[in-house]
């Protein structure tokens, strides 16, 4: 198993677009908050008391994630879909015909190398965000209850999101398909879903991927968490099941189709 | 061995094997079966029917496959934003073959240059060069190429034929796929034949060229009417050739000799034809080419 996790982590290794998706998501989970959180201050003396009480500073320097998590899905679909449109996918699976061992492999490293990314740009993200809001003595703290939990949870939402893009890119074997189901279940569906009755809504919509996963960043102390929300740890909970299915389900595919 | 995709046949109930210590070329006309056959080979597609053993199991129960076969399947099935060294990197990971070896594979075909270039930016040639490499990499017993010609210019396709003759007198088994006839007739010494999936020929290259009643005689008779008339007696058939003489398939060349002795016959000529290896795969695989070109009416 060393050698296909040697064989994985050299390819993402050795292509640029991992380095261009990575520093993206880098750049936009930080740029953003550096830029939500500076707006904010410079709008501060006009709010109202409301305004200023629905204020989630953890919150606010965390809403980069969501246009970071475009670029991890989309690497995380690239991961496979990649090695099906150049014909590697034929390479890889002579060199280790253990078809599932394969895909573990994959998960393992792009997992790992998007904790490690996610956690990073997570917490630079948080800290600059604090750093600007303190000019008005907003700022949230590490040791705040829920606070550290949302930061690290940032991390390990980018992480699960990117196995889920993994799973579906190893059923859909096509770049463009893969990324349009992915986001069709991340960002279309509650859009749908906000469209039937509100007692349908309700029920259905803490279930979504994308809200389910979220809440381990966005509810909880602080957050106006609504009662229709998942708590934190529930939630990612259930964003983990989805990507094990999209997994599973890839891997059973990989392992009957033919390559 | 049987492949079906949906409603298509590919491969209908194959069944050969390879020796080591020689070429083996693996003919057919396109569409016939050669690179199914092949992915059939390396485990990439399970089989409908049957079933392929490499060393005696089948390819997916190999650990560290690289070192017992090593494939060429298509050409340029590299990502191209990544540098041949990494392409022959990841694979030598894979099945713990150690990294001198990249090395080693990217000087014998000659890419030592461009190891650190995308892939992207490789010839057709480059990239023939590249997945031959890939195969070469775990020092196998077994080589497979599919095609391993195509894209090169002349002094490549003479490289890759003095390449296979010597992984060949190695010891190692080299199985070569091709429609090109002319390739195989100066590369492979035993012949796997197919058309529509089906097996034609599982021959040495010489029996292939002169057995299966393709030999045929140049004669020039002064009457070459009453020769026609003997030799169809004894089953041969006659055609005629472009400046008059007759062309006798069917009866060896003494045959006709002494035959015309017999009955007192002149021969004025009495040639014995050997069939081009071309026209002998064109005969036999006739009627299981797919897509013939239109013909003008």
């Amino acid at each position: 198993m060393t050698a296909v996790l040697g064989m994985e982590w050299t390819k993402l290794r050795s292509v640029r677009s991992t380095y261009w998706t990575l520093l993206f998501a880098i750049a936009a989970t930080i740029g953003i908050s550096a830029l939500i959180c500076s707006l904010y201050i410079n709008r501060y003396a006009q709010l109202s008391p409301a305004d200023r009480f629905e204020f989630n500073a953890t919150r606010f320097s965390l809403n980069g994630l969501e246009l970071a998590q475009l670029a991890i899905g989309v690497l995380g679909a690239l991961v496979i879909t990649n090695e099906y449109s150049t014909g590697v996918i034929r390479a890889t699976l002579s060199a280790v015909p253990q078809r599932p061992s394969v895909l573990a492999a994959k998960a393992l490293v792009f997992g790992a190398v998007i904790l490690v990314v996610g956690e990073a740009a997570s917490f630079a993200a948080f800290f600059l965000g604090q750093s600007i809001l303190s000019s008005r003595h907003i700022e949230a703290h590490l040791g705040d209850p829920g606070v550290l939990r949302a930061v690290i949870g940032g991390g390990l939402y980018l992480t699960v999101l990117g196995l889920f893009a993994l799973g579906i890119g190893t059923m859909i074997r096509h770049t463009a398909g893969a990324i349009a189901t992915l986001f069709g279940l991340l960002l279309v569906l509650p859009g749908i879903v906000a469209a039937l009755p509100l007692s349908w809504q309700n029920a259905i919509e803490k279930w979504l991927p994308a809200n389910a996963g979220q809440a381990i960043f966005r509810n909880g102390h602080g957050g106006f968490a609504g009662i229709h929300q998942l708590s934190p740890w529930a939630g990612l909970g259930i964003f983990c099941a989805y990507a094990a299915a999209s997994l599973i389900l890839g891997g059973v595919l990989l392992v009957r189709r033919d390559a | 061995m049987v492949k079906r995709y949906g409603p298509t046949l590919a491969v209908d109930g194959l069944t050969f094997d390879v020796q080591p210590g020689q070429v083996t070329g693996f003919l057919g006309p396109n569409g016939s079966g050669k690179s199914t056959t092949l992915r059939v080979v390396l485990g990439l597609d399970a089989p409908t029917a049957g079933s392929v053993a490499v060393n005696g199991s089948p390819y997916r129960s190999h650990h560290l496959p690289l070192r017992e076969v090593g494939a060429l399947l298509e050409a340029k099935a590299i990502h191209p934003g990544r540098s041949a060294y990494n392409h022959l990197l990841f694979l030598a990971r894979s099945n713990r073959i150690p990294r001198r070896r990249v090395d080693e594979v990217l000087e014998i075909v000659g890419l030592t240059d461009v190891a650190g270039k995308r892939a992207g930016t490789f010839s057709l040639g480059m990239g023939q060069r590249l997945g031959i490499a890939a195969a070469l990499l775990g020092d196998p017993g077994i080589l497979l190429f599919d095609e391993p010609v195509n894209g090169l210019d002349p002094e490549g396709i003479l490289w890759v034929r003095n390449l296979m003759r010597s992984l060949a007198a190695e010891g190692r088994t080299v199985f070569v796929s091709s429609h090109l006839m002319s390739e195989m007739s100066l590369t492979a010494d035993h012949l796997i034949v197919i058309g529509r999936g089906k097996l034609i020929a599982d021959t040495s290259v010489s029996d292939f060229v002169t057995g299966k009643g393709q030999v045929r005689s140049r004669v020039r008779v002064p009457d070459p009417a009453r020769l026609t008339t003997l030799v169809t007696e004894r089953g041969a058939s006659v055609a005629t050739d472009h400046d008059g003489a007759l062309l006798v398939s069917g009866l060896l060349a003494a045959d006709i000799g002494e035959l015309a002795a017999a009955n007192q016959l002149v021969l004025h000529e009495l040639t014995p034809v050997q069939a081009s290896l071309e026209e002998v795969f064109m005969e036999l695989t006739r009627d299981s080419v797919d897509f013939h070109a239109g013909t003008a009416r």
